[in-house]
């Protein structure tokens, strides 16, 4: 299908996106990579009065450190991302994620932000960032905020952006000492959107227990969301532990139902991905320990 | 800024195959459509207008893209490359569209002028693929005739190997 007619605009600077988002609001979709907004208004899902094309404010293609965030600017493509290798050892997660992110001829063009504003339930980069306890960068005519990734996504296609601002950044915590992650993900054919994908971050105390774990879940309710396993905290990073973890966290979630997978399909996924990636974050997180 | 309005038509130039051609289009229309019905090149296919199916895969500016996902406005100036161009001047098949037709590697051959494109590229990017990384490039198109093992053996030999 063909999309509705709408104007197309071209800034060429921050300040000219904040005076489009003022003139249409709501009435704009903002374009980066086009992967899954091309798709939305090829098939008039989407009927906007104006597409506001991001493709040339090129400070939104800029990567940047600090101590403990790496910041990506909207407009870096998943391929180059997966290129740059400070990013890359600076944030393990993402590493482990973008393999799973689309195909060769999707993610030259694709971005990390636009994954992020489309919020996919599925998608492996709001996965990846809710997991770390990221956050994403707002900026509108009346001014800049951030919002902690695991309260930007609200459901399916839905996030906190209000109609007038644009995500300029997301903001990757860097990899923590005695830390590991691993990723996982089922999907009907490798670089599709996952059934559920799963995603997990551990640190192991001196004494070998568990410091800190971040369970995230894909695909498995309407956003990205990471499980409650404060009770787990101070337990041995065993594989039982993990077991144990992904088993209650299954029996709590409350699963998407759709055409590729019941609910029960889901849980078990969680229960088994969940115990497997768990499972080799702790055992990492370990090895990384011992070696320090 | 550059800004066109809904019904206004636009003049666009851009590079394909090395010649200089031009345009007009509205904002909506399709990168696929502008090459088809207005530069009246027919050998890029449009399957599922959505980037899934991957037969629309071009090169643009050097990257291997879906042309169903961009708009003619979107790439002024730009250069492209598409299955008309990869024969040598004399009609004479490459390497790549030799290996094809010597693997049985299309039937109706509706998805092959995107497949051809992406391994054209793939095959600048990584010149010695192995055979697990040729199919990791093409779990992006989808072929309903071959089973792919056939394209998987083409670009395999067209890389030499």
């Amino acid at each position: 299908m063909k999309p509705v007619a709408f104007e197309y605009c071209r800034p060429d600077t921050l300040e000219e996106v904040m005076e489009l988002l003022t003139e249409f609001g709501g009435d704009a979709s903002i374009i980066s990579g086009g992967v899954s907004l091309g798709a939305m208004l090829n098939m008039r899902l989407v009927r906007p009065k104006a597409l506001i094309d991001i493709n040339h404010v090129l400070e939104l293609g800029n990567v940047e450190f600090d101590d403990a965030t790496a910041i990506t600017g909207a407009l870096v493509r998943q391929a180059a991302a997966q290129k740059m290798t400070s990013l890359m050892s600076g944030v393990p997660l993402l590493a482990m994620s973008l393999p799973w992110v689309g195909h060769y001829q999707t993610k030259s063009r694709g971005t990390l932000g636009g994954s992020v504003a489309h919020a996919d339930p599925s998608a492996e980069i709001p996965l990846t960032l809710v997991t770390l306890g990221g956050s994403v960068t707002l900026r509108s005519p009346s001014g800049v905020r951030e919002v902690a990734a695991r309260d930007f996504f609200h459901g399916l296609l839905t996030t906190d952006r209000r109609p007038d601002e644009l995500i300029t950044a997301l903001n990757w915590p860097l990899r923590r000492a005695s830390t590991a992650y691993a990723f996982e993900e089922i999907a009907q054919r490798h670089g599709d959107f996952a059934i559920t994908a799963v995603a997990a971050e551990a640190t192991v105390a001196i004494d070998g227990t568990l410091a800190n774990v971040s369970f995230g879940l894909g695909g498995v309710e309407d956003h990205p969301i990471v499980a409650d396993t404060a009770e787990f905290i101070g337990r041995p990073a065993t594989r039982d532990t993990a077991k144990e973890i992904a088993e209650v966290v299954a029996d709590i979630v409350d699963p998407m139902v759709d055409l590729q997978a019941n609910a029960d399909y889901r849980r078990q996924l969680v229960r088994v991905l969940g115990s497997r990636v768990l499972s080799s974050a702790f055992n990492e997180a370990s090895a990384v320990r011992e070696a320090a | 800024m550059l800004r066109i309005k809904p019904d206004q038509k636009q003049r666009v130039t851009l590079t394909v195959n090395g010649k200089l051609v031009s345009g007009y289009a509205q904002p909506r229309l399709l990168l696929t459509d502008f090459l088809r019905h207005e530069m009246g090149m027919y050998g890029t296919h449009v399957g599922c207008e959505h980037g899934v199916c991957g037969a629309c895969t071009i090169i643009i500016d050097d990257v291997a893209t879906r042309s169903c996902l961009r708009y003619a406005v979107q790439c002024d100036g730009l250069e492209l490359r598409t299955v008309e161009g990869l024969a040598e001047p004399d009609g004479k098949l490459n390497t790549l569209q030799k290996a094809f037709n010597e693997n049985g590697a299309l039937q109706c051959g509706f998805c092959t002028a995107g497949i051809l494109m992406s391994a054209t590229k793939f095959l600048q990017d990584n010149p010695k693929p192995d055979r697990d990384e040729i199919k990791e490039m093409l779990s992006g198109h989808i072929c309903r005739c071959t089973g792919y093992e056939q394209i998987v053996r083409a670009i395999f030999q067209a890389s030499g190997q």
